[in-house]
């Protein structure tokens, strides 16, 4: 058993970085820069039942620390991903991978998830309930307790392997959420999706972003990831993985004192792409600078 | 062709003004994934979170050379750096023009910064043995720039300014009238592609700009619609083929 091992939800990581949905793709670009079996995994770009072209463009605005999308989870869908895309990833990365899955009905959140569950490349899902539900007025599953609960359940009674729920930071109590997903099945939490902002442009006097607001990513809303994954991991007995901001190693040390059990690398590999492999390659200085024996041991360690 | 990205640490050696709001950056470094013109980089700046896409405007041995405008915060930055400043570059990155397609007398088509890479395409057509033309439209004569260099590669080279402050006054289009050309390369705003586009008699490419996250295909930031599927504009773009492209309203 390495240090810097972690389990997550029974399977045990090498290191707890884990390249973020939606900034990693099928993991198969980045592989033609570094190995990306050094990872501990990596979440795969958000995927759902049918394909999607996603919003239109700009979907990009800069922020001064981060950047705000409005991709609106451009995927080629399941089948596609299931023929397509896994094949490619496989070749290239042989250790479990997360399957992040979104959905714009129960039926489709469970409809993605049943096609996936058989791929034996696949460890975990992750099931983002930030998307807007259509059979209920638009409002994002993972703003009402109920409805995450609800998705929680059905996904977790569809699938054999662990599902971590990834919840949205924009509500008003994330820890109402992160418990009634729990108390539904949830075999983990993940934290936190983007947070909503928007940018105007000066020169047009316009939303620079074509859809308006988009999710705001990046160093700017680390301290917002930080201090929701040391209240949702005080409340739950499940694991949480940390997303947010996340840049250097000293952000994974410092997002696993707050409770978190591996951590998300997100923006960062947009700016960098070798961040992931420089924040593992990093940890074992930042480790023995602040006289850390084993990662595991640290997880919560500030509560 | 796919592109293979790589990281480089180039160093400036020269960052001149050469137009009204133009500066043209010459950076040294290892540059040998930078294979193809209308490729571009992508450069880190200090105080900027995402890099700046910057199309190559030549590539020689271990010299690149960017032509850029100042078009805000980033690119005003840029033009305050100093010979011997290092920049953290993203090469080699988009598909570039393919010329294989390009019959004897190709037309280059650049619109004010859309004008840079046809340098570098005009220096491969012409190792090709092929008799490109160019067409470069400027607002005015103050903002012209690079006309004299592709000219002095042996490119009948043609100035269109809008208020005909030089050369003929309008736009690329009205250049294009009664031009011979077996094949047409494009680089410059949309409003301009819809024009060729009306315009054109032969084939061609078109290279686009999209506001971009990473630039090499991670975040699908910059994804358009084409008859061939979606296509990110960073990764199987900038370079689109004229009869693949969705003019959307």
């Amino acid at each position: 058993m390495g240090k810097m091992t972690v389990d997550l939800c029974g399977i045990e990581l090498d290191n707890p970085v884990i390249p973020a949905s939606g900034t990693f793709g099928y993991g198969y670009e980045f592989a033609e820069l570094y190995d990306i079996n050094i990872l501990g995994t990596f979440s795969f770009k958000g995927t759902t039942k049918e394909p999607r072209f996603g919003n239109p463009t700009p979907r990009i605005a800069e922020c001064t620390a981060g950047l705000i999308n409005a991709v609106g989870l451009q995927n080629p869908g399941v089948e596609k991903v299931l023929s397509e895309e896994l094949p490619k990833m496989r070749k290239v990365f042989h250790k479990k991978v997360m399957a992040n899955v979104s959905g714009f009905s129960l039926d489709e959140y469970v409809y993605t998830c049943s096609k996936l569950d058989c791929c034996d490349e696949i460890g975990w899902f992750e099931v983002n309930v930030s998307c807007p539900n259509v059979h209920g007025g638009g409002m994002s599953f993972g703003t009402d307790p109920a409805a995450a609960a609800e998705i929680t359940a059905a996904v977790k009674a569809a699938v054999s392997k662990p599902i971590i729920v990834k919840l949205s930071p924009n509500v008003t109590d994330i820890v109402s959420i992160a418990k009634a997903c729990e108390a539904a099945g949830a075999d983990g939490i993940s934290l936190i999706n983007t947070m909503l902002g928007m940018r105007i442009s000066l020169k047009t006097k316009k939303p620079i972003i074509a859809n308006v607001m988009g999710g705001y990513s990046g160093p700017a809303v680390y301290p917002v990831a930080l201090r929701m994954v040391y209240q949702v991991s005080s409340a739950v007995g499940i694991p949480v993985v940390g997303i947010g901001g996340v840049s250097s190693a000293e952000d994974v040390v410092e997002m696993m004192l707050a409770g978190a059990s591996a951590v998300q690398v997100g923006a960062a590999n947009l700016i960098d792409p070798y961040a992931s492999k420089k924040i593992i390659e990093d940890l074992p200085r930042v480790m023995d600078k602040y006289g850390i024996d084993s990662l595991k041991s640290i997880i919560g360690g500030a509560r | 062709m796919v592109a293979t990205v790589k990281q480089a640490l180039l160093e400036i050696i020269e960052n001149v003004k050469i137009a009204r709001d133009v500066y043209k950056m010459i950076l040294r470094g290892d540059i040998s994934a930078i294979t193809t013109p209308g490729q571009f980089v992508n450069l880190k700046l200090d105080g900027f979170y995402l890099r700046r896409p910057i199309s190559v405007c030549d590539a020689e041995g271990d010299k690149v050379t960017l032509i850029y405008k100042t078009v805000g915060g980033g690119t005003e930055k840029m033009s305050g750096m100093k010979p011997g400043e290092v920049i953290d570059a993203l090469i080699g990155l988009g598909n570039g023009y393919d010329t294989a397609p390009s019959g004897d007398q190709p037309l280059l088509i650049g619109g004010g910064v859309g004008v840079p890479p046809l340098y570098l395409l005009a220096k491969r057509l012409l190792a090709e043995g092929k008799k490109p033309a160019a067409i470069l439209g400027f607002g005015c004569a103050d903002e012209a720039f690079l006309d004299k260099e592709i000219s002095a590669l042996g490119v009948t080279t043609t100035v269109t300014t809008v208020d005909g402050s030089r050369g003929v006054k309008g736009f690329v289009t009205d250049a294009m009238d009664g031009a011979d050309y077996t094949y047409f390369y494009a680089c410059g705003p949309e409003p301009m592609f819809r024009a060729i586009d009306k315009a054109a008699t032969s084939g061609g490419q078109y290279s686009f700009e999209e506001r971009m996250g990473c630039g090499f295909g991670a975040c699908m930031g910059c994804s358009c619609k084409t008859i061939a599927g979606n296509k990110r504009i960073c990764r199987e773009g900038p370079v689109m083929k004229r009869e693949e492209i969705i003019w959307e309203k």
